[in-house]
């Protein structure tokens, strides 16, 4: 499972692992303006910062291929829009949508590949995102797995019960199986909530939670951040002028 | 449709970023109310309920099936305010861990189908929720969240000089309309569903005036949005279709009578900035609409 | 010496007017470890729900002393912790050490101290080295544990496990067993499970219709209701 792995991966040890999840961040979002605002020679730039990302992932001990196929969960999508520029006579619109999604797709997932999740919610906080909104995030996240390996066992149970014939009847009555089962989920997952908030008001729970660490810069941290926001700003300036 | 990194010009995902962020932030604050963090255990497992969620298949024909999005079922469960937040998080989790849908284009995402999307599927049940017609308007509050998001995105997506013949163009609105289809009837059937098992899951329909105001400015902007994805039909296409359509221009308009208004030139490269303009200035409009309303 | 826990009194009905506890009288005192026997719905967990005031009904109920009341549950909350059946409920923060500390971190300790005394509580349950892991790699009843030292590691005076072999497997309970007989806290446990009864509890209490109908040893309460599990025999 993709998000399985890539929380494995996410609590590794490399010198990316250990940078500060904000300069972190705002690497990947220099990286992505420099991407998405770029027009000309797509093809060396591109070129360029793969280059870039398939040095990051070396740095952060990522098993490369493994990487560069993953972020290819973006491909199929962007292939459909590839194919019909080109059909319409603008290839290189369409080659350029391929490279700019890929290149974007790759460099969040070294992103979340190299920052365990919760610590990067954390990092977001400088972008200004409400609190609120990140812990909803958290929790979201530390309870994915959970409900859905709940749903799983109801699929199973619904599927061991249904109708294997694809008659027009059986199909109204799948249907109605499936609803039910997720009023269940549903009604499983409240009273989850319900339990959760009454264990959080058993452990002395004031109305808000207080953060266990804080975040601090080292100069590593900070030398990063100089490197790895020049980069591609530099790397496309270079290759617009050379060319 | 979570839109990736790269399809978008930067004038629409910057704008839609900039929009974004206040509209959360108000979604944050109304899902709040007061509580400060006591309500994020039940958005984040109900977040992750709709995660879990889109894992089961309904089956919708022969050989296939069609899944929950949830926008909806969240509105008409948790209200329109959490369900905002819940999507948004559930949008962050996706464009950041699957790597579905952009991190520069989350706020196009984030408008598309956590703000205006929640709300169009709020809308029906809102205004019909306690009549006879109930049934009806959750379904048809399932269907226009998700025909509504998408719509958007397309418009998007055209401005955004993507190329989409007529052809491409006709085939997407149909899988929207299929989509939005099963949505309605898998909401309508999981909250039948729910109360059943507790009729308290379901929340009464309430909330100030301001929603006639909000109901203004989504008629527009879905105005906007498919008078767009029509009027950038490519030549080959569709022409009689296009002849008899236009976009109204006055976001204060509800009816949704095409106009025989067109323009010669439509075909030209001024389209894109036309429509851009439009689709912003009705963002304008609607922006101020919401904040009128908010006052009372 | 006071009594840790005096309950006298204790009533409760739900929203709907079902009677939920019908007059209960109970005592704790320090070192004892009791356990709460009785069907499904006779109330248990229902009792032990208004101990740290998570619900109130009228009567008397006092923890350490003083009674419980909005302006003392802060600390009551401190002095008695609630180890609920399902962990993964229990366990809600990202990480093993961020969730220990929650409890101290609430009650006033800073970041650095909260973390130390998580440590100290983890060592104390034998899960000092899942520190850094995520709760949901982790089994049944290595969970437990971890929820066990949220609670240690405010220091408290009572602690009252609902159902907590619940998931575990008989080593698991074995495990359970021993960590619990080790620690110095009086204790209720809510159990079906009559053989950590018997090998925990030196009183038990059986509730019934949401009162306790009997006290005695675990034992006693067990011959009396016939409360064992006796496999048919063949003929």
């Amino acid at each position: 499972m993709h998000h399985v792995t890539l929380d494995r991966w996410s609590r590794g040890a490399s010198p990316l692992h250990r940078r500060d999840p904000r300069v972190k961040i705002a690497a990947v979002l220099v990286f992505l303006l420099v991407l998405a605002t770029a027009h000309r020679e797509l093809a060396w730039l591109g070129a360029a910062l793969f280059a870039v990302l398939c040095a990051a992932a070396r740095l952060a001990r990522l098993p490369l291929s493994g990487a560069l196929a993953r972020a290819g969960v973006v491909l199929p999508f962007t292939a459909v829009f590839a194919a019909v520029s080109w059909l319409a006579g603008d290839p290189a619109r369409g080659a350029a949508l391929v490279m700019k999604s890929y290149l974007s797709a790759l460099a969040v997932l070294l992103l979340v590949s190299t920052t365990p999740l919760p610590v990067l919610l954390r990092g977001f906080e400088m972008t200004g995102a409400p609190r609120f909104l990140l812990m909803v995030a958290q929790f979201l996240y530390r309870y994915l797995f959970v409900i859905s390996e709940e749903a799983q066992h109801m699929r199973k149970a619904a599927l061991a019960r249904g109708a294997t014939v694809g008659s027009l009847a059986g199909n109204a009555a799948r249907f109605r199986a499936a609803a039910g089962a997720l009023a269940v989920l549903f009604a499983r997952s409240y009273a989850r909530a319900g339990e959760i908030h009454r264990a959080m008001l058993a452990r002395g729970f004031p109305g808000y939670f207080h953060p266990l660490s804080e975040l601090h810069f080292h100069t590593s941290d900070m030398i990063f951040l100089a490197i790895a926001t020049v980069t591609p700003v530099a790397l496309r300036i270079l290759i617009e002028r050379v060319a | 449709m979570h839109i990736p990194d790269g399809f978008l010009s930067t004038p629409v995902w910057a704008t839609l970023d900039t929009a974004a962020a206040p509209a959360v932030a108000y979604a944050v604050r109304q899902a709040q109310r007061g509580f400060d963090d006591a309500k994020v255990p039940l958005l984040g497992v109900m977040g992750a309920f709709v995660f879990a969620a889109q894992m089961i298949n309904f089956p919708v024909g022969i050989g296939t099936s069609g899944h929950l999005v949830g926008g909806a079922l969240l509105a008409c469960t948790l209200g329109p305010a959490a369900a905002c937040v819940v999507m948004s998080a559930i949008l962050a989790i996706q464009a950041l861990v699957f790597q579905d849908g952009g991190i520069l284009a989350l706020g196009a995402n984030v408008i598309n189908m956590a703000i205006v999307g929640v709300l169009a599927g709020y809308l029906p049940y809102r205004l019909w929720g306690r009549s006879r017609a109930r049934r009806a308007a959750i379904f048809a509050g399932g269907a226009l969240s998700v025909a509504v998001s998408a719509l958007l995105a397309l418009a998007e997506l055209l401005i955004s000089g993507v190329r989409m013949p007529a052809s491409v163009l006709g085939v997407s609105l149909v899988l929207f309309l299929v989509s939005a289809l099963i949505e309605g009837a898998i909401t309508m059937a999981v909250i039948g569903a729910l109360e059943a098992i507790q009729p308290n899951f379901v929340r009464q329909p309430s909330g100030g005036g301001r929603y006639a105001l909000v109901a203004a400015g989504l008629a527009a902007v879905l105005l906007a949005a498919g008078g767009v994805v029509f009027a950038s039909t490519a030549p080959d296409g569709i022409e009689q279709l296009a002849r008899q359509t236009g976009i109204s221009a006055h976001a204060r308009t509800l009816l949704s009578t095409p106009f025989k208004d067109y323009q010669a030139s439509w075909l030209g490269a001024g389209w894109p900035a036309q429509a851009a303009a439009g689709l912003l200035g009705l963002a304008l409009v609607g922006g101020v609409c919401v904040l009128i309303g908010r006052k009372r | 010496m006071s009594p840790l826990i005096l309950v006298r009194g204790l009533r409760y009905q739900y929203e709907d007017g079902t009677v939920a506890l019908n007059g209960v009288d109970f005592r704790l005192e320090a070192g004892e470890t009791v356990a709460l026997l009785g069907a499904n719905g006779s109330g248990k967990t229902t009792f032990a729900l208004h101990l740290n005031g998570l619900l109130s009904g009228q009567g008397t109920v006092e923890v350490c002393g003083l009674p419980v009341t909005p302006e003392n549950v802060v600390e009551i909350r401190r002095k008695i912790g609630l180890v609920f059946q399902d962990s993964e409920s229990q366990l809600f923060m990202p990480t093993v050490l961020e969730d220990v500390a929650f409890g101290p971190l609430n009650h006033g300790l800073h970041p650095h101290q909260a973390a130390e005394r998580a440590m100290a509580a983890l060592a104390q349950v034998g899960m000092a080295a899942a520190a850094g892991k995520a709760p949901y790699h982790l089994s049944a009843g290595e969970k437990k544990r971890v929820a066990i030292a949220g609670i240690l590691a405010v220091d408290p005076d009572i602690l009252v496990l609902d159902e907590p072999t619940t998931f575990l497997d008989p080593p698991g309970q074995r495990a359970l067993a021993q960590l619990l007989s080790a620690l110095p806290q009086a204790k209720i446990l809510i159990t079906h499970d009559m053989h950590f009864a018997r090998a925990l509890c030196s009183r038990a209490a059986f509730f019934r219709n949401g009162s306790i109908a009997a006290e005695g040893s675990v034992e006693q309460m067990a011959q009396r209701y016939e409360w064992d599990f006796q496999a048919p025999r063949g003929a």
